[in-house]
Parts: structure tokens; C-alpha cells; sequence
């Protein structure tokens, strides 16, 4: 099959970017990286700066492969990283627009790459238990209900890779801080440190720039692990309390 | 009281203040429409007008709708800065995007906010200012003392089609203010449960619908009709 790729061309974060147009010739059992790849590999044999873009275990688990794909972050299909994206839902003929992640938290690096340490910082504001080293504890010894490490697990599934932020028509950061708030909240041994985890991650996404939640619900349709606005909720009534009834 | 300002400039702090004064004003519109469907009475105004008077003069209504212009006012500020600093948030535009999973309302809350504004300061000339300034005329009921003949006001505004016009595409316009507005405020209060999900998107399409039509409904009727 036969592409026409337009992607964005950017130097760095200080040179104004562009689309620039490219054909492939794919075949529709190759991933969008793949795909990628072959382009890639014409540009180099030609001479030519070939285009950045982000990766790492190319089976949908890292979260490091986000970009917008026809307006898409990780492209149309649901629940799906852009690594997990196979060739065969694009047709013969088809023009493909590939955009980076766009939002002030996220500025870009090259092309198709974000500087995404943002999250990161988030994390670092808050997103731990303490535990003191040695011996471990009896699992068993601490009870935790079943509804409540389904919920935990739900929202540990985020993998940060920033989809909500991009699809977000505020650039938002709240899915991410959500998810990472409500695994740990959610579990006696997270549980302990709620009220300062909650007021220093919400302190430290507010001060990446990212925008205000708008309850649009974007980042719930676009997350490729399909994180639950619910959670974005229980931040909101955690980040309450922690506000405004802490001890 | 730092804790206090740390908590209502941060970000879900205003979503909080965004949340509450718009319920508010939900409320606001329930009482205020309750009371203007008097307006549809066959008495030549004169329960309208006699509620009119009771609603100005009753000093703890008074009180309330000193409360509401505040909130009015704090609710349209707050969305005005929440709208910019979103804005801002992306200074970057896509070339292509994706519209599928969001609702028009949900993506211009911001636009539609500001065109209520407008017909807002546009009511408060026509009506509200009228009144204050004494630009109206007086009725005498019975043996009451006179009373400022509002529904005249309303009667013959009524009667220009591009009032009605204005009037009805306003209405519209709240509706899917309201439409997104009132499910996402309960979010906002982090309620968001399947055992009251569908009961909230209910309520929030009942009052999206019922209260603009209810609105819309007097001009349109008082230029058909009166
Ligand atoms: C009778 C008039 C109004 C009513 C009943 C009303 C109601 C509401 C409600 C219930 C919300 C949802 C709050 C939330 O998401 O937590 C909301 C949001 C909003 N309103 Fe209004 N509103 C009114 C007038 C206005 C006006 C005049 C503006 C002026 C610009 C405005 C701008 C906004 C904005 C920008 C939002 C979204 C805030 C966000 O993104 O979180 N509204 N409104
Ligand atoms: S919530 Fe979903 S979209 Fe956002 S970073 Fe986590 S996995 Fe990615
Ligand atoms: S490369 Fe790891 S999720 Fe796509």
C-alpha cells in the first residue's frame, strides 16, 4: 500500500516547525512504527534528516510511542498505542497527517518528540509510598478489598504516556495525576501519605502549565489504557479533603 | 487564611468555584423562570406585576439577588480566566483535530458563556435598568398602593420581532451551556458513581431542555398572542 505522509518537521524547540510531505510503500501487517521505520530508512539512504520520533518496547506497555495521528493521539483505534497500531487499518491511497503531542507541559524536542519529564516531576512531587528497607511483610498481614484493588490496578495501568494531555482540548494533565493519585490512595500502604501526595502532585501539575480540567472527557476516549474519568473524580474529593479537612 | 487562596487558585480549586456558582445559578434560573410563567396569566399583568413588587422589595429576596449578581459576576470572571489560561495551555494549534469524542458543548462552554453574558447585559437594559431608573409606568390594583407596570415592559418589547428572535436563540444557547454544564459540575464535586451517573445526565437533559423552552416560551407567546 501507498502512503502520503504529512509530518512535522521541527529543529527544536526554538525553530518554528512545519509539515512536510513524504510517500511510503507499506503493507498493512506492518505497525505504524514500522511503517515509520521504512520511511525512515528511504530518508537516510537519500541523504536526508530522517523524521524523530519516540519509542521503546513496541508492545504497548512503556508509553513512550504518542503522536497525533490524524488528530488522534496513538491514532483511531480505541484503547491502542500507536506502537500497537497495525497498517491495516489505513487504506491504499490514504493521506496521513502525524503531528507531535501538543501543550505548553510538553514542548518539543525534535519532530515528532516531546520533552514529556513534566510527568516525571509530578511523580517526583508525590507519586511514592515511604517504606523503610528490609524485611518484607507477610502480603496476607494487611487486608485490602477486592473492589478496591480492582480500582487500584485500573488506575495502575497507566503508563504515562501523555495521550490525555494531548487529547485534551485544554491540555490538561488530570487523567495522568488522577490515575497516579488513586493507585496508591486506594491501598492501606498508599493510603498513609494521601492528603501530602495529593496537595504536592496537584501543586507540581498546575506549575507545569498544563490547563484546567473542563470535564470534556477526551482523555477518557483517548487513553490507550482507557483510564476512567472516575478517577479524576476521586482526585477532585480527595484533593478537597486534603485541602480543606486535613488533620 | 493562605491555605484558603492556595486552595481557590488552584486548579480544581476553580473548578470548584466554577461548579458551585453555577449550580447556583441553575438554582437562580428555576425560581426566576417560576416566577415569570406569571407572565402567561390572562389579568393584564397584575399577578406578574405584584410579584415583581414583592420580589424588590422583600428584603431578604433582596439580599439573594444582591448574592446572585455576585455570583454572576464571580462565576463569569473565573470562566473568563479558566478560558484564557486553557487557551494558553496550548499555544500550539493541531492541524487536524479530532472532534469524535467530545461534545460541541463541552468544547466552547467558554464561547457559549460569553454569549450569555451579552444577552445578560442586553436583559439587564431592557428590564432590570428600566425598572431602577423609574422609567416605567405605574398600575394601581384594588386597593393596593401602585405598583411599577413591568408586564407593560415586557408586553411591548415582546412585540418586536427581533427581540423574540434574540430571546429564543439565548435560550438556545443556555441550553447547551446547561447540557454540558450541570453533569460536569457534579464531576467537578467529584460525585461520579454508576449507582447516580445516569440519574445526574438525566437531570442535567431535563433542565437543559426544560428550562430555556420554558423561557423561550413567554416571548414567542407574547408576540403570537398579546
Ligand atoms: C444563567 C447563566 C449561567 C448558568 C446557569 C451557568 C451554569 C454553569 C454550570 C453549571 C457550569 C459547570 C461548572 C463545572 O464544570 O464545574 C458552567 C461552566 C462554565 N460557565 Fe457558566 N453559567 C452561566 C453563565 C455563564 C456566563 C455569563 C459565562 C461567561 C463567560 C459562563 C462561563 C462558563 C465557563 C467558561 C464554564 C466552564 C468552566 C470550566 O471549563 O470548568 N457561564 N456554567
Ligand atoms: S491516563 Fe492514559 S492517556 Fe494519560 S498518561 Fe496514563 S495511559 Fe496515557
Ligand atoms: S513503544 Fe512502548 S508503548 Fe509504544
Amino acid at each position: 500500500m501507498k502512503l502520503t505522509l504529512k509530518i512535522w518537521r521541527q529543529k527544536n524547540n526554538s525553530t518554528p516547525g512545519k509539515f512536510e510531505s513524504y510517500q511510503v510503500q507499506a503493507n498493512e501487517h506492518m505497525s505504524f512504527l514500522e511503517m515509520l521505520d521504512v520511511l525512515n530508512q528511504d530518508l537516510i539512504e537519500s541523504g536526508k534528516d530522517p523524521v524523530a520520533f519516540e519509542h521503546d518496547c513496541r508492545e504497548g506497555i512503556c508509553g513512550a510511542c504518542g503522536v497525533v495521528i490524524d488528530g488522534q493521539p496513538h491514532g483511531l483505534l480505541k484503547g491502542t498505542t500507536t506502537c500497537q497500531l497495525h497498517m491495516r487499518f489505513f487504506k491504499d491511497g490514504d493521506t496521513v497527517t502525524i503531528e507531535p503531542f501538543r501543550a505548553q507541559g510538553f514542548p518539543v524536542i525534535k519532530d515528532l518528540v516531546v520533552d514529556r519529564s513534566s510527568f516525571d516531576r509530578i511523580i517526583q512531587a508525590g507519586g511514592f509510598i515511604s517504606v523503610n528497607t528490609g524485611q518484607a511483610q507477610d502480603g496476607n498481614a494487611i487486608p485490602v478489598e477486592k473492589e478496591d484493588s480492582d480500582a487500584s490496578m485500573d488506575a495502575a495501568a497507566c503508563i504515562g504516556c501523555g495521550a490525555c494531555v494531548a487529547a485534551c482540548p485544554n491540555a490538561s494533565a488530570m487523567l495522568f495525576t488522577s490515575a497516579k493519585v488513586s493507585h496508591l490512595a486506594l491501598l492501606p500502604q498508599g493510603e498513609v501519605e494521601n492528603e501530602k501526595r495529593v496537595a504536592n502532585m496537584v501543586k507540581q501539575m498546575d506549575l507545569e502549565g498544563f490547563g484546567n480540567c473542563s470535564n470534556t472527557y477526551a482523555c477518557e476516549a483517548e487513553c490507550p489504557k482507557e483510564i476512567s474519568v472516575e478517577n479524576i473524580a476521586r482526585l477532585n474529593r480527595l484533593y478537597f479533603k486534603s485541602s480543606l479537612a486535613s488533620e | 487564611m493562605s491555605w484558603f487562596s492556595q486552595f481557590l487558585k488552584s486548579s480544581i480549586g476553580k473548578k470548584l468555584i466554577m461548579s458551585l456558582t453555577g449550580l447556583f445559578l441553575v438554582l437562580f434560573l428555576v425560581v426566576h423562570l417560576s416566577g415569570n410563567l406569571q407572565l402567561l396569566s390572562d389579568d393584564g399583568g397584575e399577578s406578574f406585576n405584584m410579584y415583581t413588587k414583592f420580589m424588590t422589595s422583600n428584603p431578604l429576596i433582596k439580599t439573594i439577588s444582591y448574592v446572585t449578581y455576585f455570583l454572576i459576576l464571580l462565576h463569569t470572571i473565573q470562566g473568563i480566566m479558566i478560558w484564557r489560561q486553557n487557551r494558553g495551555a496550548r499555544a500550539s494549534r493541531y492541524a487536524v483535530s479530532s472532534t469524535k469524542h467530545t461534545t460541541f458543548a463541552s468544547r466552547n462552554m467558554g464561547a457559549l458563556g460569553t454569549i450569555i453574558l451579552i444577552f445578560l447585559l442586553l436583559h439587564m437594559y431592557q428590564f432590570w435598568l428600566q425598572m431602577k431608573i423609574d422609567a416605567t409606568e405605574m398600575v394601581v390594583y384594588g386597593d393596593y398602593e401602585p405598583v411599577k407596570d413591568l408586564y407593560a415592559l415586557v408586553a411591548v418589547a415582546f412585540k418586536q420581532p427581533l427581540y423574540v428572535i434574540i430571546y429564543v436563540l439565548s435560550m438556545i444557547v443556555i441550553a447547551f451551556h446547561l447540557r454540558h454544564g450541570f453533569q460536569s459540575a457534579f464531576q467537578t464535586l467529584g460525585l461520579n458513581h454508576i449507582k447516580y451517573n445516569g440519574v445526574i445526565r438525566f437531570l442535567g437533559n431535563a433542565i437543559a431542555i426544560l428550562i430555556p423552552l420554558g423561557f423561550a416560551f413567554i416571548p414567542v407567546f407574547f408576540y403570537l398572542f398579546r
